[in-house]
């Protein structure tokens, strides 16, 4: 098995009660997982279920509250640490106002590597090649306010690449956007992943993203309840609505044809089931 | 509704007026304003008018872009035009009727202060248009940054001034959304007194500053996560360096300083 990059041991996350009265709980209840170094993973919930705070664990944004989050075997538990776990774990957020900086793209794509202490022309070489790889090199002197949403979280995306981390967290970053928007940046994040072999953790509730990783993490209730392949997870619709999740067309249908092994993608589906007819398979 | 702000919006271009240093734009523009005052008559006020149209010239900034900056003003032009020629008396009498009468003085005073406010505007406009607001905001707190002596923290100043414009455009489109959720509810923004309308205005506001709360603690966060951690240790990718053409750029300002100055002295001052 590859090499651990992120491990969480036992991990519990509270969230502190307020003065205001709103009592304290448990986002994340004693979860133990590894994201090993180079892997595709998708964490998979509906709303509260837990994700977004186990993403800000995984970067040391938060600090356990019993357990331990190492990254590459530092653990995060000072500020100094989160620091040097940063540099190797990047995150991108859901909404892309929230999370662009500067006025111009290229500045807001070099805000990173400014922050760790490159030097200029390094800077400058870095944040020419991460726009090219988004596919955002053209629009390098553009204003942020005036590009789509699919744009503004591939420049989102290239401001983590420009620091070179190892691995990219994705927190939810296609739920704001539309059709178009979010098959750009999916395109964006699978060839990070296959191209340039950076781990990417993908955090989602749309099974069609789900479909493309490695492994799948389904989360409720702050649980880890289920991981296994896109194939493993979606050959058992009845568990997944039962945790208030959908899955795919494609395995929905071939679940309801009795398919020995689910289709994942329209495509195969097709292919299924003009076997099932007996035609020749589509070449 | 404001969609289009143009004060303080960038211009992209590659003339000599965008390629210089941002720090030498900044303090040659604070200069030349006060050139704009020192003017006394209206030959040097030529001069400046000259200067002002040479640099627009050389930042090939479009001229309706020019004349949309000095839109916002217009009131304040009309205003002071009518102001100065009804109140400032002297010299020959052009027109009387009634109480009111046009003097020679006053026109030539009301003429002066319309040119200085347009020659004001264009020029500061000239130096938003040719800088991004994060060149404006680093040559700021490189000129600041003497002031570190006396503890006050440039750069944190200066981030949040980036930020402030940065969110100047969400935001606008944020109230836009709020006002139209607000009408779709049948709230009536727009009709009655001052008075009214203002109150009207209250359940626009404050989703606006929760929301901006919200924004401010997410980006908080972003900023985290790419490893801000204030101004310590920090490069840039754009280096500001002092070249051959800004040193060309302070000389002619200085030599319209010098135009300016002998023009004074040797005709009748106006103003």
């Amino acid at each position: 098995m590859a090499e651990k990059l992120i491990e969480l041991k036992n991990v519990t996350y509270v969230y502190e009660a307020d003065e205001e009265g709103e009592p304290g709980y448990a986002a994340v209840k004693d979860v133990s997982l590894d994201i090993h170094k180079g892997e595709f993973a998708v964490i998979l919930g509906h709303n509260g279920s837990g994700k977004s705070t186990l993403a800000k664990l995984m970067n040391a944004i938060y600090e356990p509250s019993e357990g331990t989050v190492t990254v590459k075997g530092i653990p995060s538990d000072s500020e100094e640490n989160g620091d040097k776990i940063r540099r190797i774990v990047g995150m991108v957020f859901q909404n892309p106002d929230n999370q662009i900086v500067a006025t111009i793209v290229e500045d807001d794509v070099a805000f990173g590597p400014e922050n760790l202490g490159v030097e200029p022309s390094e800077i400058r070489r870095r944040v020419d090649e991460a726009l090219k790889t988004v596919g955002m090199y053209e629009h390098r002197e553009r204003e942020p306010h005036k590009l789509s949403g699919g744009q503004k979280q591939r420049v989102a995306i290239a401001g983590v690449l420009a620091m070179q981390t190892e691995c990219i967290i994705l927190d939810e970053p296609t739920a704001m956007l539309d059709p178009v928007g979010r098959e750009e940046v999916i395109n964006t994040i699978r060839r990070l992943n296959k191209e340039m072999g950076i781990t990417v953790v993908l955090i989602t509730h749309f099974m069609e993203e789900a479909v493309l990783a490695d492994r799948v993490i389904v989360f409720d209730g702050g649980r880890c309840i289920a991981e296994g392949t896109p194939r493993e997870i979606f050959s058992q619709p009845g568990f997944l609505i039962d945790h208030g999740l959908d899955i795919p067309q494609s395995a929905q249908l071939s679940n309801a044809l009795g398919f020995e092994e689910c289709a994942l993608t329209p495509e195969e589906c097709v292919d299924k089931i003009t076997e099932m007819m007996g035609g020749a398979k589509n070449d | 509704m404001v969609r289009d702000i143009t004060f303080g919006q960038y211009y992209p271009g590659s003339s000599a007026v965008h390629k210089m240093d941002a720090r030498m734009k900044f303090v040659l523009t604070f200069g030349m304003i006060v050139c704009i005052f020192v003017c006394r008559n209206f030959f040097s006020l030529g001069l400046m008018v000259l200067f002002t149209s040479a640099a627009v010239a050389v930042s090939r900034i479009p001229l309706k872009m020019i004349l949309k900056s000095i839109k916002p003003v217009a009131v304040i032009l009309i205003f002071t035009g009518i102001l100065n020629i009804f109140y400032t008396k002297g010299g020959e009498t052009w027109f009387s009727f009634w109480k009111i009468s046009v003097t020679e003085k006053g026109v030539y005073t009301a003429v002066f202060t319309m040119i200085r406010i347009i020659v004001l505007v264009i020029i500061s406009s000239l130096l938003t248009y040719t800088t991004t607001p994060t060149m404006l905001t680093d040559a700021l707190e490189r000129l600041l940054s003497p002031l570190k002596v006396f503890h006050i923290k440039v750069h944190t100043l200066a981030m949040m001034m980036t930020l402030a414009l940065r969110f100047i455009p969400t935001l606008i489109e944020e109230i836009e959304r709020i006002m139209n959720a607000q009408k779709a509810r049948g709230a009536d923004l727009e009709s009655g007194g001052l008075i009214r309308r203002a109150k009207a205005l209250i359940p626009v506001f404050v989703p606006l500053m929760v929301s901006s709360f919200r924004r401010a603690y997410e980006l908080a966060f972003a900023m985290t996560c790419r490893c801000y951690t204030g101004g310590d240790g920090r490069t840039r990718m754009k280096q500001m360096k002092l070249g051959l053409r800004d040193f060309i750029a302070l000389t002619v300002c200085l030599a319209v300083l010098a135009g300016i100055i002998t023009l004074n002295h040797f005709f009748p001052k106006v103003i």
